[in-house]
């Protein structure tokens, strides 16, 4: 195989492929190169050579196509890269830019793609990479027959490559790419929260079973009781908006392993459960007795969670 | 203006069911319809036409059940369906896809805007999008939350995971939607019978000079599995003080929550 490069516009994620990449690298023999576009690209470059990274591509003539997210001018750039690079491996982060990237990078390469990947390991002689299929139902294992893949993964999927002795060095590419045809024209920066329910030990997740905003102080009520942080259900926060988007869970969000998750006025449907398939206990409170995720909980009451959790919140104290 | 809407049938997610001894899905027999974000993509240009004018183009790329399954598209207010049939297409790779949809939309004529869902309901790899994009050399704004075309630009709010975007780009454009553009309409029964009489353009790969079997694979499943699941599935049913009780010993003998 030829070498690896890797692309993410978040450098965290983009360490974590770094990590895998040196990983994989050590096995096959494939030098681990890496681009970064965007401002203060000479330090961030130097955080790359610092992680172990042999070469890193800096743009050089053309910058100005690359300030703000064009993916055609984003997908011609990393193609001229990726060919200086001699690499047939490129690992992009699964943010929503790299995955707006990665199918249209794969197309100007002639290249497989696989996004979402949230496992990678060597078999065979190969490289497989697993991710979820089917709304979230199966996990699907896939390996790319392509001269070249672009794969694009989950940020956390891997740790970040530790620091160690810089022995790389930095290039700058002259690009010719077409003029930028997606203009920006206002950002608004999303609050960010603080907390990362991914990490959380236990999880109250709320559906649309809560009826409104307003019960909201129900659910936090409960997870303050547990110790323990609110997630919802993607229409409770993308279509109705009672909670912030960071706190979504599922195949559109994240994917949790807490001890404990109670799941009030949830229905159940594989997009959610994937979220929280990995949850030690999983306890479902619903009225309606037929619900679907009774069949993938521990522990079911079937009720009003009105009435139910503030029961269960007072027990608990 | 003039809208192609690329919607993709497949399998019904809450029908299927999981084989015991292999953890393999089971797909016989499953009901086929149009993914969920697909119809909010359907939404936005029925919307854009009700507005400013112009047609709608369903364009689909499937097995034979398409020209009844299309019908629900149609029936949400799209004008007409462009169909490439072949048994092949029927969970064909995305590049495959990608491909014959770029041929089919060549026949289509005059567009402003083409139009997918972010992700498709069964492998939500969002990998069609883009790659139409790029055989067809337009500019894509992905991640769509809001669309609005005006004196033949394009305006756009695309959600990133850590800000909102407003951008513009010239027309024709490729745009992937989020489901949180608009709540998807859910057509009257006299829609439904009305949608069958639309005309359907029913094309063999072939009749777009695309010979599937010398498009190479690029991308081979090894396996498909859903994982191990062990829920205890033990159900409180009594009044709430009971089971609220019953189930919080539960829970500490678990070691799940401290005792108190
Ligand atoms: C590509 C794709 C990606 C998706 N990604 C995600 C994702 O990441 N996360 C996600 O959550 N969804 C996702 N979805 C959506 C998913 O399919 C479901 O629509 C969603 O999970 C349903 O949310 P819900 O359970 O809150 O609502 P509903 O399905 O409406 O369920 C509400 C439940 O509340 C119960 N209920 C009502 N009143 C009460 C009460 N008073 N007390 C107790 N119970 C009550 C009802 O019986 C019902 O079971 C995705 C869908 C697609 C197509």
């Amino acid at each position: 195989m030829g070498q690896i490069l890797i692309f993410s516009e978040n450098d965290n994620t983009g360490f974590e492929l770094v990590g895998k990449g040196l990983e994989i690298g050590s096995a096959t023999g494939a030098a681990v190169a890496a681009a970064v576009f965007g401002t203060d690209v000479a330090d961030r470059a130097n955080e790359y050579l610092n992680r172990g990274v042999k070469k890193v591509y800096i743009p050089g003539a053309g910058k100005e196509a690359l300030e703000t997210f064009d993916a055609a001018a984003y997908a011609e750039a990393l193609a001229q890269i990726t060919a200086k690079a001699e690499a047939t491996l490129v690992m992009m982060g699964c943010t929503r830019r790299g995955k707006e990237l990665a199918g249209r990078l794969a197309e100007k390469l002639g290249a497989g793609c696989v996004n979402d990947v949230n496992g990678v390991r060597l078999e065979d002689g190969r490289i497989v990479y697993s991710r979820y299929a089917l709304g979230g139902m199966t996990v699907c294992s896939q390996t790319v027959v392509a001269p070249v893949a672009v794969v694009s993964v989950m940020p956390a999927t891997f740790e970040q490559a530790p620091k160690v002795m810089p022995g790389g060095d930095c290039v700058a590419v002259d690009f010719s790419i077409k003029p930028v045809r997606v203009r920006l024209v206002e950002r608004q920066a999303k609050t960010t929260e603080s907390v990362d329910i991914a990490e959380a030990k236990t999880l109250v997740c709320v559906g649309m079973g809560l009826g409104g905003v307003e019960k909201v102080a129900l659910a936090e009520e409960l997870a303050k009781a547990l110790g323990g942080e609110v997630g919802g259900s993607k229409p409770v926060i993308t279509d109705q908006k009672w909670l912030p988007e960071a706190r979504m869970i599922g195949l559109s969000g994240k994917k949790c392993k807490p001890q404990l998750t109670v799941c009030l006025g949830v229905s159940g449907q594989v997009q959610f459960m994937v979220g929280i398939r990995e949850a030690k206990t999983i306890v479902a409170v619903n009225t309606d007795e037929n619900a679907t995720i009774f069949q993938y909980a521990d522990y079911g009451i079937v009720g009003d969670l009105n009435e139910v959790a503030p029961k269960l919140a007072a027990l608990l104290k | 203006m003039n809208s192609i809407v690329c919607v993709k049938q497949t399998v019904d997610l809450q029908q299927i069911r999981i084989r015991k001894e292999t953890r393999e899905p089971i797909m016989e027999n499953v009901p086929l319809t149009i993914g969920d974000i697909d119809k909010n993509a359907v939404e936005a240009a029925v919307r854009l036409k009700e507005s400013g004018g112009g047609k709608v183009t369903l364009v689909s790329a499937g097995s034979e059940d398409l020209e009844e399954t299309i019908k629900e598209g149609l029936a949400m207010g799209a004008d007409e369906a462009v169909l490439v049939v072949d048994r092949k297409l029927d969970g064909a790779e995305s590049f495959v896809v990608a491909t014959v949809l770029a041929k089919a939309i060549a026949k289509v004529g005059e567009y402003g805007l083409i139009l997918l869902g972010e992700g498709s309901a069964d492998n939500y790899s969002g990998q069609v999008g883009p790659r139409l994009a790029e055989l067809l050399d337009l500019p894509l704004v992905a991640f769509a939350r809001s669309i609005e075309v005006a004196g033949g630009k394009l305006k756009a709010v695309r959600n990133m995971d850590d800000c909102l975007e407003a951008v513009e780009c010239d027309l024709p454009a490729v745009v992937t939607v989020l489901s949180e553009i608009n709540e998807a309409r859910i057509p009257a029964v006299t829609q439904i019978l009305k949608a069958g009489r639309k005309p359907k353009e029913v094309l063999a790969p072939a009749d777009l000079g695309a010979d599937l079997a010398a498009l190479d694979q690029k991308v081979q499943t090894l396996a498909n599995i859903a994982p191990l699941q062990e829920r205890k599935q033990i159900m409180f049913k009594e009044d709430a003080d009971t089971a609220v009780a019953k189930l919080l010993s539960a829970l500490q003998a678990d070691g799940a929550v401290g005792r108190y």
